[in-house]
Order: structure tokens, then sequence, then C-alpha cells
């Protein structure tokens, strides 16, 4: 029999000051990202048209980029899409076409233009074309953020509902800071954001919560249990019980996710980086922001299970009651429960 | 034992449901044959799923109405009527199940399997519907010239179908169907290429064919010989659906004046309502002061004659007959018919009467060879992605993870079959949706097995522990269970179309798994403690 991290007892909420550093630079590299480069919507958000193309022979992106400017689209990206000879242009409705609907046809044929004069028509085989009037965009844009604002709300009245407030209001901290980690992985890796990325950024939220509920149960059950052991050591008891599942569920999961990364072709890509990414966090969340933020709001407003929690970072955590080494008894490392 | 037998039967229900929900149907269809311009029989697989525009390459359209020159006021009656025009319309285009719908209230998705040609697409939708009123051929013209055109397709080498279904003509010569006896009769005093094809209806100069013979019927008036023949003054349309006729779908053809008595330019509105003195459906129209003198002329000469409606060339419904004399207002009255019916006609006559011009707010314009290629690309990581769950579960839990990995089968099975019973469109992020979701579908069975391994370890025996095993794992499963779907509800609902088909693959997934990680595989762990009951190592 296999059994990875069984009977382990680390100490993960002594970590969390260095878990939260690493994380805030993780965020605040990707601010500073975000804040240079803006995020790179696609046109469904921002209007205007997109060709992907394969062209016959290999182009230079400077001679299609040229060609661009010619016919006045300036600042039109264009880089290789997968293979050699794949390419993608994209034209936003800038700051330059405000007119409207007409303004997206008139990009759309411009592009079209450009690229018989760079390649000369026939040269080249359409994939993928699409343009987006601005309006669309907008819509999108207000609907993506009220769609991860309502989750929110909805997860943390069931959470409240099922658990108290306080694991609620932990859980969806811990799920917020994976969004934010992950819009600011999007930006560090200057993924384009389309609608299929928003999908996959409500899917981590999901996906990270699924998580921290897994370890939440454990505590509430813990809490029960081990009448005598502070919330420190709950804490830590429950992350290291059900760690072997964490190991075995996020391994199941990444293999699905690196082998879309890696075998399901340049457009779900982004989608297959943003899930990767997102299991990671909602891993991490779920241990190093998600317990101890519980414990923090357990000091600032003590509930039933507040215990221990009072004393929380006022000074070095020393537990009272140490979890026994692992023996060979059939119960080796659970404290005693009360009577 | 009974308890398993009780929980076998339930899978094998499951089981025979899914698979009958997931068998391809062969359905026969009537198609052209490009070489010979006949038609003839094909029988066509009508797969449970069908594949989205981005796996299977067309156009996808978002139209709106255009307000830039001015609002519209009611948007919403704008684009239903919009929606009522292009449908008639999407028939020009010849794709397999053209998806034409209403999406929010004010914006209409066109989407166009295998259509290559954006421009043609664009050019077809955004035309102005244009709506007439013609008589029909009162006289009988064309049924007059009817031998004629017989024999002008006869002699321009068309013969009557050999395997055509008996017709009102041919069922006149007896039993004379074999294919040798008609050879020999053929040239002679064979039934009408068309004319066989034709049924009188019930007013003058309307014509009933059967369903699956309206396209042969078609390519057989569209040719020049044919065209020829008809009499001056007299064009052929065809009614705009299928209708169906002592139990049989029949497509009914027209044959009007060629000059319209009215065009919708003229119509100022149309309502529907119940008319609260003979409790029937009527659609009170009306129509401008030019469009008023013009009609009560027309109309005066043509009592009693029959009025087809043609929007965008399509007749709509059954002519009405001219009862008198009509000037600014009228009225169709539609007998017994439900209101809503008359609803309908009301919007085609305001279809054509307000010419609401649509603008493109999305274009989509995907190359069959890209869909292809994200269909393969997605298959094999979603393969590869198994094959690697598989070998984890195995790996780790022995036993118990091949029984994992068996229920793992039949996930995928319910969760297809869920899909196909959704009428699901498959998309690319759907496919990927789906790969991730089996990652994802071990985590109810791997939160069981921990159990069961936590409760062996508190030296409970085999049987207490797998017991507990799943009872201590519910709560941790439904919670984080009923959360995820919570948020794919609102994916649903805030969604628009590649994201709520994600959020559809999230929920039927939770739910096939609930199924297959818990039930079937609690039930294959009592089969195999009920077989071997001397057991007491679990390999797990």
């Amino acid at each position: 029999m296999i059994r990875l991290f069984s009977n382990a007892n680390y100490d993960f909420i002594k970590w969390r000051r260095f878990a939260f550093s690493l994380t805030g630079a993780i965020m605040l590299v990707g601010l500073v990202f975000l804040l240079i480069r803006g995020i790179n919507y696609s046109i469904e958000f921002t209007g205007g048209t997109s060709v992907q193309f394969e062209a016959a022979h290999k182009v230079e992106t400077g001679q299609i980029r040229a060609a661009l400017d010619q016919v006045g689209l300036k600042g039109a990206d264009v880089y290789n899409f997968g293979s050699d000879t794949s390419y993608m242009v994209r034209a936003r409705l800038g700051s330059q076409a405000s007119e409207g609907d007409a303004g997206t046809q008139a990009v759309a044929d411009s592009v079209a233009r450009a690229l018989d004069r760079s390649m000369g028509p026939g040269q080249y085989k359409l994939a993928q074309r699409q343009s987006v009037g601005p309006k669309v965009g907008r819509e999108l844009q207000g609907k993506a953020l009220m769609a991860i604002l309502f989750s929110f709300v909805v997860t943390l009245i069931y959470l409240a509902f099922r658990f108290e407030w306080r694991f609620g209001l932990a859980a969806t901290i811990a799920t917020a800071h994976d969004v934010v980690a992950t819009i600011a992985f999007i930006s560090v890796m200057h993924l384009e954001v389309s609608l299929v990325v928003v999908g996959a950024v409500l899917t981590v939220v999901g996906y990270s919560l699924n998580d921290t509920i897994i370890i939440f149960d454990r505590v509430r059950e813990n809490l029960r249990k081990y009448r005598r052991q502070n919330l420190y050591e709950i804490l830590n008891l429950s992350i290291n019980e059900t760690l072997p599942r964490s190991v075995l569920t996020h391994g199941t999961t990444i293999a699905t996710t690196l082998s879309l990364l890696l075998l399901a072709g340049e457009v779900i890509r982004p989608f297959a980086w943003v899930m990767s990414f997102g299991i990671f966090t909602g891993t991490f969340s779920s241990i190093y922001i998600a317990a101890p933020v519980l414990l923090w709001i357990e000091k600032r407003w003590p509930g039933e299970d507040a215990r221990g929690a009072r004393t929380f970072g006022s000074r070095a955590p020393a537990p009272q009651f140490a979890p026994a080494t692992p023996t060979s008894s059939p119960s080796p490392r659970t404290p005693q429960p009360t009577r | 034992m009974g308890k398993i037998r009780q929980r076998l039967i339930f899978i094998g229900v499951l089981i025979v449901g899914s698979i009958i929900a997931l068998v391809p149907r062969n359905v026969t269809r009537r198609v052209e044959d490009r070489a010979t311009g006949r038609m003839r029989d094909t029988t066509v697989r009508v797969v449970p799923i069908n594949l989205g525009l981005d796996l299977q390459g067309g156009i996808h359209l978002a139209l709106e109405v255009d307000q830039s020159k001015g609002p519209v006021p009611d948007c919403a009656d704008a684009i239903q009527r919009a929606e009522r025009i292009v449908r008639t319309r999407v028939d020009e285009f010849g794709t397999t199940e053209p998806v034409v719908q209403i999406q929010g209230r004010c914006r209409l998705i066109v989407e166009l399997a295998g259509e290559k040609d954006p421009a043609r697409a664009r050019g077809v939708i955004q035309r102005t519907a244009f709506l007439e009123f013609r008589i029909t051929d009162m006289k009988g013209a064309f049924k007059d010239a009817l031998p004629g055109i017989d024999a002008a397709l006869r002699k321009a080498g068309v013969k009557s179908r050999s395997n055509a279904a008996p017709s009102a003509v041919s069922q006149l010569f007896g039993g004379d169907t074999t294919k040798a006896a008609r050879d020999s009769a053929a040239e002679a005093n064979a039934p009408g290429v068309l004319s066989a094809l034709l049924f009188q209806g019930q007013l003058p100069g309307e014509y009933l064919v059967h369903e699956e013979q309206w396209p042969l019927v078609d390519s057989l008036i569209t040719r020049p010989e044919v065209t020829a023949a008809i009499p001056r003054g007299i064009e052929l349309r065809w009614g705009a659906q299928s209708e169906s006729r002592s139990a049989q779908p029949y497509r009914a053809l027209y044959a009007v004046e060629s000059r319209p008595i009215i065009t919708g330019e003229e119509l100022v509105k149309a309502v529907a309502r119940r008319d609260q003195v003979t409790n029937q459906s009527i659609v009170a129209f009306q129509l401008s002061h030019r469009g008023a003198r013009k009609f009560s002329d027309e109309t005066a000469r043509h009592i009693n004659d029959f009025m087809a409606i043609i929007l965008d060339g399509r007749v709509q419904g059954q002519p009405p007959v001219i009862r008198g004399q009509i000037g600014a207002n009228g009225q169709i009255e539609l007998g017994s018919k439900p209101l809503q019916e008359a609803s309908d006609l009301a919007l085609v006559l305001r279809a054509g009467a307000l010419p609401a011009p649509l603008t493109i707010v999305d274009e989509r314009q995907i190359s069959a060879t890209l869909g292809a290629d994200s269909v393969h690309d997605g298959i094999r990581a979603g393969v590869v992605g198994i094959v690697l769950v598989i070998l984890i579960m195995i790996g780790y839990y022995r036993m118990s993870g091949a029984l994992a990995v068996a229920a793992l089968t039949l996930y995928c099975l319910f969760t297809i079959a869920g899909l196909a019973m959704f009428g699901f469109t498959l998309t690319l992020p759907g496919l990927a949706g789906f790969v991730l979701s089996i990652g994802i579908a071990v985590d109810a069975n791997v939160l069981i097995f921990e159990r069961i391994r936590e409760e062996l370890v508190h030296g409970k025996s085999l049987r207490i522990a797998v017991d507990d095993g799943f009872l201590h794992a519910m709560n941790a499963i439904v919670d984080s269970n009923v959360s995820t779907v919570l948020t794919a509800l609102i994916l649903y609902a805030v969604g628009t179309g590649p994201v709520q088909g994600f959020a559809i693959t999230l929920i039927i997934g939770i739910a096939a798994s609930m199924i297959s990680a818990i039930f079937v595989v609690k039930t294959m762990f009592l089969i195999w403690l009920h077989r071997r009951p001397d057991m007491v190592t679990l390999s797990i």
C-alpha cells in the first residue's frame, strides 16, 4: 500500500507570515505588470477584429505589421500562433474607431486588405476570424465581474448556513485571494483574457472553494472531537489529516490540466494555463490563507470555537498540547478525545 | 443481497438509459444528387451530440437592431420580427440545422455551420424584408400549362423518377410500378414529370407536394424549360412551412400573379386580436393613404379571389379570401384558429411593414480545418489525461482504485448522455471542461478511500471501516459540490454562449460523479465484501 503524507505532522500555520509575504510579492509583481501593460483583453471584450491564418510560406511578422500600419491600423498585434506559418492578427477598436459598428466592419476590411498586400491574395488560408462591436465587449466585462462578485455572495451565504459566518468569511477571503493571484498570473504571463479565460477563473473560484471546504469540514469535525485542543492545533491537525487527499486530488487534476496545456492546442492554451495556476493557488490558499485568516477572524471576533485564538499572534504560538509523535498504536497522532 | 440487487437494477437502468440516449439513429433523408440533379435516398446518422461551430467550422453572427439612426422604441418586438424574417431566409444557405435564436431581449444569434462566405451570409441576413400581397392564379392558367411543362421536361430528358413514392397520377396506372414495365411505357404515356408530383390544393392556384419531394420539385420548376413554359403573369411561390394534411407532411406551392397588388411599404400597422362578437382570431391591419387607395381599387376587382401574403418570396399561411372592397383598415379572419397563429401572421405583416435594419455586433468565422484540428487535439489531450488519472488511481489505491476507474467510465457515459439529453452542443471550452472534470470526478472517491484508510488505522474492522468511510466522507463531499454547483449556476445565469456551455458541463459532471463515485463504488464494495466474506485486508 502506497501512503503519501499519512501521519504527517507539519506546522503549516507557522509559515503564515512567509506565505503571506510570498503571495503578496506575487500580487505586487502582477500589479506592476498590470499597471504597465494593462490586461490583454481579447477582442470579445474590446471590440475589433482578430484573424488567425495559415500562410503558405514563413512571413516576417514585421512585414505584416508594416502592411497593417499602411492601411491605418496602428498598434495591431501580429504574432505567431502555434506553428511557424500560423499567425494571429488582432486589431482592437482603439480610440481612433469610436464610430461604433461601422468601425468594426471597416477594421475587418482593412485587415483583409493588409494581408492581401503583404502576402498576396490566396497566399494564406483563413483559419478563424472574429469581429466584435464595442458594445458587446463592455456588456461582457460587466457580466464577468458581476458573476464573480455574485458567486462570492452566494458561497458566503451557503457557508454561513452550513458552517458559521467566520468560516464562510475566511473561505471567501481565501477565494478572493485566488482571484487576485490568478489575475496577477494572467498579467505577468500576458495571457489573452477571453470569455473562456473568464470561465477558467470562475472554475478556479469553484475549485479553490471546494478545497477550502474539505479542510474546513475536517476542522468542524475535529472541533467537536477534540475539546481540549486550541484552534491553532486543530487547524494544523485538520490540514495534515486531509493532506493525502489533497495530494491525490490535486495530482489527478493537475494531470488533466497539464495534458490540456501541452496537447489540446493553441486555442485552449490560455484556459489551460489559468486552470493549472488556479489549482496551484487554490491548494496554497486553502492551507496558508484560509486557515490563518480563520484564526485571525476568531481572534478579532471570537466565536464559540475561538479556543486559544484570542492569544494568537500576540506571542509565539506555544501549543499547550503538542500533537503526539506517530507510534505504532492504532490511533497514533491524534490527541486524546475528551472522555 | 437484496439490497445489492436493488442497487444493481438501478445502475443497470441508468446505463441502459444513457446508452439509449447516445445511440446514433439512422434517419432516411432525401438529398439532391449534385451530379444528376435528382433526388436519392441517403441514410444520415443523427448523432446525439452536435459539434459547435468552433469544432465544425462555420459562421456565427450576433445581430441587433440598428439604433444609430435614432432609437427604436421596442427593440424586443423589432428583433422578433427580424427573427421571423431570418428564419424564412436561412434555407437559402443550405446548411444542415441552422441556428436562429433570440438571445436576451434584443439580440439575434444566427449560426450557419459549414458556411464559408461571410459576405454572403451578411447580405442574406441584413437584406430588407419584402412583403407583398398577390392574387392567386384564379383562372388556373398554371394548371392548363402543366401538360406543356411536362412535355418540355420530357423533351429536355428529365424522366419521372423511377423510385417515386406512388403519387396521385401514377396510382391511376395501377400496379405498373415495376421498372421494366415503366421503361417500356415511359415514352408513350408516362405520368407527367412535374404534374405527377403535384396535388390540387383546396383553393385555386394551390398545389401540394410531399414534404420529401419538395427539393426535387423546386429543382424542376427552376429549370429554364419550365420557367419558359409557365404562362406570362404567373409565378410560383412556395409556402413558408410544411403543413400536415391527412397525417402527412406537405409543402404548399402557389401559382400567383406576378404583379403584387400591394407591398409592405404601404402597411402601417398590424395587430392580432380576438373578435368580441364572432370569437374568431383576427389580424387587423392599417394601410397608408396611398396604399389604401390602391388596395381598395384592387380588392374591388378581386372580390372572392384569394390573396397570398408573401414575405421574402415565401407564402405565409393559407391565402385568405377577399370578401369585399377594403380601404385603409382591413382584417384577416382566421376562424377558430388559435390566437397564436394570428399573432404570428401579424408579426409577418409587421416584419414586412417596417424594415428594421440589423447591425452585426459579433461575427465569427471558423474554418472547418481548424475545427477538425481542435477536435483532434482535444480528444488527444483527453485520452492522455484520462490515462494519467487511471494510472494514479490504480497505482495508489490498487483494487479499490480499479473500482474507482471502473466507476469513472460510467461517469463519462452518464455525463455524455446527460449532455445529449440537454441537446447540448459540444464546443472546445466544453470539451476542455469535460477533460478537467475527469480529474475532479475522482475527488469524491479519494475522499472516501482516505476515510476508509483512516478508519482502518483506527482499528475498525473491514466492513465497519468501509461503511464509516462512506458515511464520514459525505459531509465534505456534499458541501464542496454544492458550492461548486452554486458557482456553476451563477456562471450559467450571467454568462453567454460558451460560458454557459461550460457551466452546464460542470453541473452535469458533478451530478454524474455523485452517482458514479458514491453510489456505484459503494455497490461495488458491497459486492466485493459479499463475495469475499473471509477477507481481512482491503486492497486500498
